[in-house]
């Protein structure tokens, strides 16, 4: 069972809501994923219009729990306005904070991140910080308040899976009690049963689940990969080694010449 | 009075903000407004007085990531 601020989880897959063809394919991709958690954004709405209201309406009829994010944002102040006005909408103290400190790869700003999630941790906030794998930055965003990590493995929506896997693994041994959630770069469900396997708690994905040809098929998909991930973990697995080992017993053979 | 709203320019009649979102018609419990970058909860907009130049921002909930 995953435990996020108190929350107890049994799905360790956290879906986006965003790129889906239609919101029909994304109804179906949130239901056979079995996620219990979708991220959400705020945008402004056109004057006159009713645009936010019908996607408010499907969120609230998935009965699932909702992460709103921050994204787009660029600046402490921008960030810290916009995690407000989400839980005057949204009713939550959930807030996915991001600070984009580079246009090109949607780096995290890891100062303003770390600023930012202090002010909205003494305000209530219960945040989780979209951050690098960066063992320093992850300790300030630890002071500062939160008690949840989300490092990228990759940029968002590149779908390079995990470029650095001695960071995370490292991470997670530097972090031994903290839900840590890769947040960012997952393409396909092996990446995904691979930061599962390196001991991660669990995965946020979007365009991975909605870019695909058949998004609930490949929300399907990454539950199982997630889960057999996870079951490694606790299973425990060998380490390689740089010889063959016989898996029959040797003992008894029979011995024809 | 001159007002931007959502980054477009406004000339109105109006002293509030929640006039304001009457005046464009805006409606719906899932709105959440910011003045000059501060929330204003909904329950404070009838009380909010505005003033010439204030920047509105009126925002929904969207899809994301």
């Amino acid at each position: 069972m995953l435990t996020l601020y108190g929350q107890e989880l049994r799905s360790r897959l956290l879906l986006g809501t965003a790129r889906y063809p239609s919101p029909a394919a994304l109804e179906d991709a949130v239901r056979s994923s079995a996620t219990e958690i979708v991220t959400v954004s705020l945008r402004r709405e056109t004057a006159g219009g009713r645009q936010g209201g019908a996607f408010f309406d499907l969120i609230r009829s998935l009965g699932v729990h909702v992460l709103p994010n921050t994204a787009g944002c660029h600046s402490v102040a921008e960030a810290v306005l916009t995690a407000k006005m989400a839980r005057e909408v949204f009713g939550t103290n959930w807030i996915k904070l991001e600070v984009i400190g580079h246009q090109d790869t949607l780096q995290p700003d890891v100062f303003g991140l770390v600023e930012a999630a202090r002010i909205l941790c003494a305000e209530g906030f219960e945040v989780f910080p979209y951050t690098t794998d960066d063992l320093v930055v992850g300790e300030h965003l630890v002071e500062a308040g939160c008690k949840v990590l989300m490092p990228w493995c990759a940029p968002i929506g590149s779908a390079m899976g995990p470029q650095n896997i001695p960071a995370l693994r490292a991470m997670r041994a530097h972090f031994p009690d903290m839900p840590l959630i890769v947040d960012a770069g997952i393409g396909r469900p092996s990446h995904a049963t691979t930061v599962m396997e390196l001991g991660f708690d669990a995965v946020l994905l979007n365009t991975a689940v909605a870019g695909a040809t058949k998004p609930a098929l490949m929300a399907s998909a990454f539950a199982r990969a997630i889960d057999a991930g996870r079951d490694a973990f606790e299973a425990g697995m060998l380490e390689p080694r740089d010889f063959a080992v016989p898996s029959t017993p040797v003992i008894g053979k029979a011995v024809f010449a | 009075m001159k007002l931007t709203v959502n980054g477009e320019d406004h000339d109105l009649t109006v002293t509030t903000l929640a006039e304001l979102l009457a005046a464009l018609d805006f409606e719906g419990d899932w709105l959440a407004t910011a003045v000059n970058g501060e929330l204003v909860h909904r329950a404070d907009r009838s009380a909010h007085s505005l003033s010439d130049r204030d920047r509105i921002e009126i925002l929904s909930p969207m899809k994301g990531g």
